[in-house]
């Protein structure tokens, strides 16, 4: 059972929409005793890093997402949910994250070094070039399109945390993780075959993982 | 990098899928439901649904419909027609769209645009804008409520303003060439593309996969929007997206 974490600041419509459509098992929280039921968490959200930590802190739940992923839960940030498991963000002014994922988000430049110039956000269907073939996540795809809207990505040097990455004039970050920690910069929900593929997978993984733990 | 995009568009009237041809004459093309689901099925890389009658007949756009297209939905999805306001915006971003469409309302009250961008992020503010060229002008002219009322704008400027205002993209229409198939107007939807760096949505004329090869390749829109020529099934989403991909267009 995935517990999707109600924040205030999700797009939880298509998120839930999709899950059902998969039949993958999930229910929708805003409170950690109800999460902590949970044998995962999804972490989604939209728009700001500053607001999306300042609602987070209100009633703990940040220390609540973190005790849990170090329990041993896997947890998968979407988009906004997937930055704020970094380190830290320059949006609006330097926030500091989740810190279960080692890198921090800067804004995307919209200027090359040599000087072209890019439309920002990245908005739109990119390619994924797979890093990491192994990872659970990214089995068996059908497709290597996912849908993208952001402005702001993750920088790390850590290069081991990047599992798959896109080429929008910097290289993007795609899907980044480390061992059951993952996260989505596109919008699984919102990426056709691809989004759905990888959202299965993740439901598997969460199912494997707990029969695993229960033998 | 990134794909050119296609885009159905559904223009819904009493819960129903209709066409016109520029803007009028309007006629029965199907299910909303059923339409959106096939168009995910075939590639379609994002949908479009517009409430025609929202504007006139100062209806807002029917919600319910909204949540049962986006259930059936695994692509990014555009809601318009009759939003006026903040609130409006947020019922229809609650009922499961990721972006709303502002024509009307936006030229009315640009401070719609500023707001809602500020209050939900520029990502999904489409501002559309229905275009019909003027002799006397010796431009294009923007027109609001369906395409029936002029306004003062000329469609540069009024393109800049929405961009500077917040508009995350902008959903060109000619309304010219709307429902005509003889193509998109390429000058048109250069010009605009030209003048903001938000991406562009070409839209009136489709007839064929050619076009929009041409309206990719010469006026360099991001995405380009048919209806009718999916809707009758005069051609299809795989095979617009065949003729791209033979003619070196970047499509997913």
């Amino acid at each position: 059972m995935i517990g999707i974490v109600d924040y205030g600041m999700g797009n939880l419509h298509s998120v839930q929409n999709a899950l059902r459509r998969l039949e993958i098992d999930h229910f929708l929280s805003e409170k950690k005793e109800e999460l902590a039921e949970a044998d995962a968490l999804l972490l989604p959200g939209v728009g700001a890093f500053k607001d999306a930590m300042h609602a987070l802190k209100k009633d703990g739940m940040d220390g609540f997402i973190v005790e849990t992923v170090q329990s041993g839960k896997p947890i998968l940030g979407i988009c906004l949910g997937m930055q704020l498991l970094f380190e830290e963000s320059e949006e609006n002014g330097l926030t500091e994250g989740l810190k279960l994922l080692p890198g921090r988000i800067v804004r995307l430049p919209g200027i090359t070094s040599d000087d072209t110039t890019y439309k920002v956000p990245h908005m739109g269907w990119n390619r994924m070039l797979i890093q990491k073939p192994e990872t659970p996540l990214l089995q068996n795809l059908s497709t290597d399109f996912v849908y993208f809207v952001h402005s702001y990505f993750v920088q790390t040097e850590d290069r081991d945390v990047l599992l798959a990455t896109a080429d929008y004039f910097e290289e993007v970050p795609a899907v980044v993780g480390r061992g059951h920690i993952f996260g989505a910069q596109f919008h699984p929900e919102k990426s056709s075959d691809a989004g759905m593929e990888i959202l299965k997978n993740f439901g598997a993984y969460v199912e494997r993982r707990q029969q695993g733990e229960a033998i | 990098m990134l794909t050119k995009r296609i885009i159905p568009c559904l223009d819904v009237k009493d819960g129903r899928v209709v066409k016109g041809i520029q803007f009028v004459n309007i006629i029965d093309a199907g299910d909303p439901v059923e339409l959106a689901q096939a168009y995910d099925e075939q590639g379609a890389d994002e949908l479009i649904f517009l409430d025609i009658s929202a504007s006139n007949e100062r209806r807002n756009v029917i919600i319910g419909l909204v949540e049962q297209v986006a259930a059936t939905l695994a692509i990014p999805f555009t809601v318009g027609g009759g939003i006026n306001s903040l609130e409006d915006i947020k019922s229809v971003l609650r009922g499961g769209a990721d972006k709303v469409s502002l024509n009307t309302a936006a030229v009315k009250n640009p401070d719609l645009i500023t707001l809602g961008s500020e209050y939900f992020g520029s990502q999904c503010i489409v501002v559309a804008i229905d275009a019909r060229y003027d002799e006397d002008l010796g431009s294009w002219r923007v027109y609001t409520n369906g395409g029936q009322r002029s306004t003062d704008w000329e469609v540069i400027d009024w393109a800049k303003e929405a961009v500077k205002r917040g508009a995350g993209e902008l959903l060109l229409t000619s309304m010219d060439r709307d429902g005509e198939k003889s193509g998109f107007h390429i000058e048109l939807t250069k010009v605009v593309r030209d003048a903001v760096t938000v991406p562009v949505i070409a839209s009136g004329g489709a007839g064929s996969a050619e076009h929009f090869h041409e309206v990719f390749a010469e006026s360099d829109a991001d995405a380009a929007l048919a209806a009718s020529i999916f809707h009758y099934k005069e051609t299809s989403i795989s095979a617009v997206k065949d003729h791209l991909r033979q003619q070196g267009v970047n499509v997913r």
